[in-house]
């Protein structure tokens, strides 16, 4: 390293060539560097792959416990005599993999999911986002939907099936009104923390009250309506579910209480986690979406 | 950009008042002030925090209605933001969402200008000011210095009349700062277009502008207009000279008082005397 004495005439900032020894360039890679790439990649997802890991790890103890508890057929206060084995599960999830009726039962339910959740979305984002920017429009509405909000959509059962020509609306609706208020809220919420520097500074750019919506308020609010969206998905699950049970004829909601009355215990745990995965894969659909259509919150 | 010859970009503030209602009655935030910035001018505003300063310039791109008085750009009342007058924010305010080459188009975008004119006239912006390998980052990689940068290229992006900006180097370091101000000389220079600055630093101010304005502290006023007759274009090593401090000693002693007037009951003047310790003879090392 070169060494410079800056002198009382030398007020003038110093050259930076004169400074800096120019960058040598990188010896060609050898063979003791073939694997540092590999070895690098190892280094820097060393926390993923330990989650990896732990996650197969605990569900592996979780199958363990599971398996010895129904084997010894433990009963302290609480029965584990007629709940089925993860082998039995495993055994009548083959079988039903091999059953359309049992796909059916799960393609209803995921019609469902899909028509009452979509309606929502269609619904409380653009609404939240009016009410988030229309003071007028928020204070007339929010009442409303603040006395409906605490009412579980399983309450609205009875009512629904008034209210509708068939079972399979008012199931439909119930799976609606359960993803509609998480949307909503977070919706409205987004739009609230909106900064209102950014709404200034596209002010000062030219926009106007429709691109200030489109550009400004809807890609601030959109990590927020994302959020909504994947608690509304999680609500639609359990609504959809409990409509099922209540009302419905078919869907896994339907097949797994109907397992209890025909006493196939193993359908139970079947349908139980049918619909864990399915609520699992929907939530991850959603957050694929978010990455995909916001790429700026990426890390 | 647009045809930018410096003919445009004159600002006329006229007896500026702004007051607002409070609980306790009507708040006089700003009282009287007139300021003038001819075409292709770099005038600051400079001042106590909570004198107005930011008040004023809100007030000349649009987003406030004075209470009494005129705002004029170019002869024409200010009636609301426009792009006309380009904005510079202390928080960057960049959008999240774009990427940096997003960020400056979107001037150009709300023009109505096609993809590919808005492309390369971004594309020259911020090569200009050496960003062009960052144009598809977004904002959340940048350092603060960078940010501004591209704060400062989105503004200039529509070719505003004038360019007005708020504390715009408050938030970075004090190296990163005068670099930013040497880019920003450069810029001005170059595009020869109106800038206010509002700024509470009393080099940067001198260094940038052509003329400063002290204003007091709340309600605020003009208390003095001082001419900064250092040659352009500035260097850094001007900052030692002779002009140059002599300038800073006098608006230091303009905005000590008013700083002291601003924090009020706080701290008196006798209190900041009172920070010499009384030793009673004794040495500082005896004490200790």
């Amino acid at each position: 390293m070169e060494r410079v004495v800056l002198k009382a005439q030398e007020a003038e900032p110093v050259d930076a060539g004169s400074v800096v020894a120019p960058i040598e360039p990188a010896p060609a890679a050898t063979k003791v560097q073939r694997f540092a790439r590999p070895r690098r990649w190892l280094a820097l997802h060393r926390r993923d792959i330990g989650t990896l890991v732990l996650g197969a790890v605990s569900l592996l103890v979780f199958l363990t416990i599971w398996h010895f508890l129904t084997k010894y057929r433990v009963n302290i206060y609480v029965r584990f005599l007629n709940v089925p084995s993860p082998e039995q599960v495993v055994e009548r999830a083959i079988r039903a993999f091999h059953d359309p009726k049992f796909f059916a039962h799960v393609a209803l339910s995921c019609r469902r999911i899909l028509i009452g959740f979509l309606c929502a979305a269609v619904v409380a984002v653009p609404l939240g986002l009016l009410m988030g920017r229309f003071r007028l429009i928020r204070e007339s509405i929010f009442p409303v939907t603040e006395v409906l909000r605490p009412i579980p959509a399983i309450a609205w059962v009875p009512m629904s099936i008034m209210l509708w020509p068939s079972n399979e609306e008012s199931i439909v609706f119930i799976t609606f009104l359960g993803s509609f208020f998480p949307i909503l809220i977070n919706t409205l919420h987004g739009m609230a923390l909106v900064d209102p520097v950014l709404v200034r500074a596209s002010q000062c750019l030219g926009a106007r009250e429709i691109s200030i919506f489109r550009e400004v308020y809807f890609p601030a609010a959109l990590p927020h309506i994302f959020t909504g969206l994947t608690v509304g998905m999680g609500v639609a699950w359990v609504s959809l579910i409990a409509a099922e049970m209540i009302s419905g004829q078919y869907g896994i909601g339907y097949f797994t209480w109907e397992a209890y009355s025909l006493v196939q215990y193993s359908d139970i745990a079947l349908g139980m986690i049918c619909i864990g995965v399915l609520g699992l894969a929907s939530s991850a659909m959603i957050r694929g979406v978010g990455k995909f259509v916001m790429p700026w919150t990426r890390t | 950009m647009s045809d930018g010859v410096t003919t445009k970009g004159l600002i006329e503030v006229n007896g500026f008042d702004l007051s607002y209602e409070s609980i306790d009655g009507s708040v006089e935030a700003v009282r009287d002030v007139s300021v003038r910035v001819d075409p292709g001018e770099f005038v600051s505003i400079i001042g106590p925090s909570g004198c107005g300063k930011s008040t004023l310039l809100n007030a000349v791109a649009g987003f406030l209605n004075p209470t009494r008085g005129t705002v004029r750009v170019d002869g024409e009342t200010v009636e609301g933001p426009s792009a006309d007058r380009g904005m510079v924010f202390q928080q960057y305010s960049l959008f999240p969402w774009k990427t940096v080459r997003g960020n400056v188009e979107f001037g150009l975008k709300m023009k109505g200008r096609d993809k590919y004119s808005r492309e390369a006239a971004a594309r020259t912006l911020l090569g200009l000011a050496g960003l062009q390998q960052f144009e598809n980052h977004y904002p959340d990689r940048l350092s603060g210095g960078m940010k501004q940068r591209v704060g400062i290229v989105r503004a200039l992006a529509t070719g505003p009349k004038v360019l007005l900006l708020d504390e715009p180097f408050g938030a970075l370091d004090a190296q990163t700062r005068v670099i930013m101000q040497q880019i920003l000389t450069n810029m001005w220079q170059r595009l020869k277009i109106s800038v206010l600055f509002v700024t509470h630093d009393i080099d940067e101010a001198i260094f940038l502008s052509d003329r400063v304005y002290c204003m007091t502290a709340r309600p605020g006023t003009i208390k003095a207009e001082i001419m900064v007759p250092l040659e352009r274009p500035r260097q850094p090593s001007m900052m030692m000279s002779s002009e140059f401090l002599a300038l800073r000693r006098g608006l230091m002693s303009l905005i000590r008082e008013e700083s002291l007037k601003a924090m009020g009951g706080e701290i008196g003047d006798g209190a900041l005397q009172g920070l010499s310790i009384d030793l009673h003879g004794q040495s500082l090392a005896d004490v200790i």
